[in-house]
């Protein structure tokens, strides 16, 4: 593995080592010393064309937790406003000696064309590009979920497992959503079954022929048992009435409402009778998607999401860091 | 022609297990006791013949709270050479729950080599707190050290040329019954 | 200097080996075993002979865009390629929507002489789509322009291009339309269409380019174009239902017109997963299905002609993300290799019919006299003669043209030309650009 672009490449066997390696990062974050030396004097270069604090400050937290030294560079107040080209940018980075480029961009592809150029010899992570991908995103959810799936099923430790036989359900803007895609892909290597649910507006032209099954409507989605149900922020620009005529209209429709909640919380981890748990990517707009009982119930795993974070973000920067995969010798 | 390796055994499953009797004699004796014992095997292989160790010294001493004070440490994320080799999915760090501070711990490993796991160990240790001593038991030292480092206890020393390999065999991480373990060098 | 060329040997549509003997700008004689002592002698044994190629559809980005292309190399791009006449788009800057604009791309061409350059006309002032540009000074211009379009921009007003059409009757010219409903590809707003809309597009999340955002034009402007009795002209067909539509319009004697470029017969939109903008184009690459529809619909004539839509960029045009980089793909230096590919060696045409749909055809649409004629005794002698049996990797640093941005890079495709004769001149010879026409005596 060079480079992490999206999950639809990701083998799974390299799924597994990041969630595994995050795993362990996991059990750093939670000591007293949350420091290792493994990327002392490297450089990891955050590369931020659109805000996102959250994601931003995710991958820093991972980076520095590994000894790395971060640079951010973000296109507000950068030379990116003058017009200065990707490359021209990546040039400017790589002279000063970026060993990872993490890199968030409006553009779907932008990450793939950093990786599959010359203009530097860095690792490229995609920390999410347009209405593409958002690898990191996925994983942490894989991680999240795999860590309440094993546990429901008595493993003593995730490690090794997989989501196999698992039904998750994701809820909102499929057509404009990166964490939509990327769980798609990464949750169908990892053995789950996915469920969508969006009015026709939302769901991309094409989606008959991927490997998920789709629902109008978001009741007839929760009678099929998902494991966990995912919901997808509402952006405010697709509220105008271009893809659905009001925001309530919405929340009647596809919100995770007080009445639906009621339904989630008969739904159990396959027939473990351990509860089904409740995600999202965040930021959440409480009322809209999720109603503010639904986002604070005990099912739900958004805090667990962002402490996940940084544990799957520490791993992919670790696994990109370190060199060949060879069988280590005795020392 | 086809170059076939040579390989010679130079400790059986029995010798295993008396190095093993005689290292948890040998901790006993210079601890007087167990008391404040923490025994820490480095993954892969220092995580079985920790807990071997570990039953050992229960059968010396039937005071050892070996769920305890048996664990595992790793290294991974503390080896100096992540640049060149390296890439390893990290294994879990078991410790006590009560902390290091103040304990000796004996940290475990199968074959002591250049020293480096050794000095990580020592690195990776440090990050979850004081101890008031650090030992290590190995299997076998096999010499060409390259860091001022030397085990307290050892089952066996191999002397080695440095092209040759030693393959260390045990049941649990590798696929060999208990009574087929063995030290092999490999040449 | 001579003027005359005896051609031997070679297979006019790949027919029976003939010589042709080429003098004062015309095939003066065609038949076995001709004698000429004052002709150079040219041995055209496994060579075919054809016409000119023409091509209704080519960026020469002057005036405005001469770091792209100028009507000088843009020329010498079609020479190496094999056309002896080229139309020049209007969306130059200032874009070619007076008699002043479409003059002096005539007059570049004229003095460039590699191949014979025709001004298209803007059908709109500016391209902006909202009132006629001067269709009649055009008309009257030296440059006599015939054809108008819009190219780049869909003429999106029902009602303009209804008059469009009408007026365009008085002066024997056409409308070329670029079918592409604006509001169905959110043209013109940050969620523009960048690709074919479907599987891949949803799996790469890149704002879709719907096939029924060419077909509704496509639909409505046939309709218009029975409607008040014109001549319409739809550029670069690239999808199966568009073929549909087509079909129905010809056989209902609608005056229509197709065209469809060799990329859109080759490519497919599973390119763009590379994000690569060199397979950025507009229309965009669409699907194996309608690439098989547009090979067949070409073959049996429901499509016309086959049109490059030669659209040279820059290099940072092209070396930036996708959602950025400029539209469109060489294809001048390419043409006849990706349809000898596409089109004969799948068996679908044979050479007479490669000879309809690049020369014949399109000289009719235009209605040029000397261009696109039969390869017989008095013609003028605007042919190419090609070796079929070659084959070489597309290097677009080997091109002409200044664009470098060919889909075709790395690709190892049939045929390549060895002479084009402009006016009974070779302008291009053993596959090297010789002289233009005009550093000729007696050109």
């Amino acid at each position: 593995m060079r480079h992490l672009l999206s999950t639809a490449e990701l083998a799974y066997d390299d799924a597994l080592r990041i969630l595994d390696t995050a795993e362990e990062m996991a059990a750093v974050t939670s000591r007293e010393v949350k420091k290792l030396p493994t990327l002392r004097g490297r450089t990891v270069v955050n590369l931020f064309y659109e805000d996102s604090t959250r994601t931003r400050v995710s991958f820093e937290a991972a980076a520095k937790r590994l000894s790395a030294d971060v640079v951010n560079f973000s296109a507000k107040g950068s030379s990116v406003s003058k017009g200065e080209s990707l490359k021209d940018t990546v040039q400017t980075l790589d002279a000063m000696g970026a060993d990872a480029i993490v890199i968030r961009h409006s553009a779907a592809g932008s990450a793939a064309q950093l990786a599959a150029s010359d203009w530097s010899e860095a690792a490229v992570v995609n920390a999410g590009d347009g209405t593409h991908e958002h690898p990191t995103q996925a994983l942490l959810d894989a991680l999240t979920l795999r860590r309440d799936w094993a546990a429901a099923h008595g493993q003593d430790s995730p490690r090794g497992t997989d989501l196999a036989g698992m039904k998750v359900l994701i809820v909102g803007d499929i057509l404009h959503s990166r964490v939509a895609r990327s769980n798609l892909w990464l949750l169908r290597t990892l053995g789950a079954e996915v469920h969508f649910a969006a009015p026709a507006t939302l769901l991309p032209q094409g989606v008959e022929q991927w490997p998920a099954t789709g629902h109008y409507s978001l009741d007839d989605a929760l009678a099929a048992a998902p494991d966990a149900v995912m919901l997808l922020r509402v952006q405010a620009e697709r509220m105008g009435g271009a893809f659905f005529p009001t925001a309530a209209e919405y929340t009647r429709r596809w919100g995770l409402t007080d009445e639906r909640l009621s339904v989630v919380e008969k739904l159990t981890l396959g027939e473990t009778g351990k509860p089904a748990v409740i995600l999202h990517p965040g930021p959440m707009n409480r009322g809209v998607e999720i109603s503010a009982a639904a986002a604070d119930s005990p099912q739900t795993r958004i805090t667990e999401q962002v402490a996940n974070g940084v544990a799957v973000r520490m791993a992919v920067l670790h696994l990109l860091l370190s060199q060949s995969h060879q069988e280590e010798s005795h020392s | 022609m086809v170059d076939t390796p040579e390989t010679s055994q130079v400790m059986s499953a029995a010798d295993i297990d008396r190095a093993l009797t005689r290292i948890a004699h040998e901790i006993v004796e210079s601890q007087r006791g167990t008391t404040g014992l923490i025994i820490l095997g480095i993954p892969r292989r220092g995580v079985p013949l920790a807990k071997r160790l570990g039953e050992k010294l229960i059968s010396i001493d039937p005071g050892f709270d070996a769920a305890a004070h048996v664990g595992a440490l790793d290294i991974t994320m503390y080896r100096d050479d992540l640049r060149t080799a390296a890439a390893r999915t990290p294994e879990p760090t078991q410790l006590p729950s009560a902390g290091i501070d103040g304990a000796t711990v004996v940290l475990v490993d199968d074959v002591l080599f250049s020293g480096r796991t050794i000095r990580a160990a020592l690195d990776a240790l440090s990050d979850y707190g004081r101890p008031q001593a650090v030992r290590l038991a190995v299997l076998v030292d096999r010499g060409h050290r390259e860091l001022p480092i030397r085990a307290d206890h050892v089952g066996k020393n191999i002397p080695t040329s440095r092209s040759e390999r030693v393959s260390v065999k045990i049941s649990g991480i590798d696929e060999v019954p208990a009574a087929e373990e063995t030290v092999v060098i490999i040449r | 200097m001579t003027t005359s060329y005896l051609i031997t040997g070679a297979k006019p549509y790949g027919e029976p080996a003939q010589d042709l003997l080429i003098r004062d700008g015309v095939i003066a004689d065609i038949g076995q075993n001709l004698q000429a002592d004052d002709a150079e002698v040219i041995d055209g044994t496994g060579l075919i002979a054809l016409p000119g190629m023409v091509d209704l559809h080519t960026h020469l980005r002057e005036p405005g865009r001469e770091d792209a292309e100028t009507v000088e190399t843009g020329s010498r791009a079609a020479a190496k390629g094999g056309f002896t006449a080229v139309h020049a788009m209007a969306n130059s800057s200032p874009v070619a929507d007076t008699a002043g604009v479409v003059e002096q791309v005539y007059r570049l061409g004229v003095e460039a002489g590699w191949t014979e350059v025709y001004p298209v006309g803007a059908v709109t002032r500016g391209l902006a789509g909202e009132s006629l540009a001067e269709l009649g000074a055009m008309a009257e211009s030296a440059a006599a322009v015939r054809m108008f379009s819009d190219d780049g921009h869909c003429v999106t007003n029902a009602q303009l291009m209804r008059r469009a059409l009408e007026y365009v009757k008085t002066i024997d010219g056409f409308i070329a339309q670029h079918a592409q409903d604006t509001d169905l590809t959110a043209w013109g707003t940050d969620n523009a269409a960048q690709m074919n809309e479907g599987s891949v597009s949803a799996t790469l999340g890149l704002p879709g380019w719907p096939s029924v955002a060419e077909e509704a034009i496509i639909a409505r402007d046939v309709l218009l174009a029975d409607y008040v009795g014109a001549k319409l002209h739809i550029c670069h067909v690239s999808t199966a239902g568009s073929v549909e539509i087509l079909r129905w319009a010809k056989a209902r004697g609608i005056q229509v017109t197709a065209e469809v470029t060799p990329h859109h017969l080759m490519l497919t939109d599973e390119l763009v997963a590379t994000y690569n903008p060199v397979y950025k184009v507009n229309p965009p690459l669409r699907t194996e299905a309608d690439t098989q529809a547009l090979r067949e619909a070409l073959a049996e004539g429901t499509i016309d002609v086959i049109g490059t839509d030669h659209a040279p960029h820059p290099e940072q045009a092209k070396e930036c993300e996708w959602a950025q980089a400029a539209m469109g793909m060489t294809g001048l230096e390419t043409a006849l290799n990706a349809v000898q590919h596409a089109m004969v060696e799948t068996g679908l045409i044979n050479w007479r019919r490669f000879a309809e749909i690049t020369s014949t055809r399109p000289a009719e649409i235009y209605g040029h006299q000397h261009q696109g004629q039969e390869i017989a005794a008095g013609q003028s002698a605007n042919i190419i003669l090609i070796d079929p049996a070659a084959s070489k990797t597309i290097t677009p640093e080997q091109h002409a043209s200044k664009g470098r941005n060919s889909p075709f890079r790395g690709i190892e495709l049939p045929g390549e030309v060895r002479y084009t004769f402009l006016a009974g001149q070779p302008v291009l010879a053993q596959a090297e650009l010789t002289q233009p026409v005009t550093e000729r005596t007696g050109a």
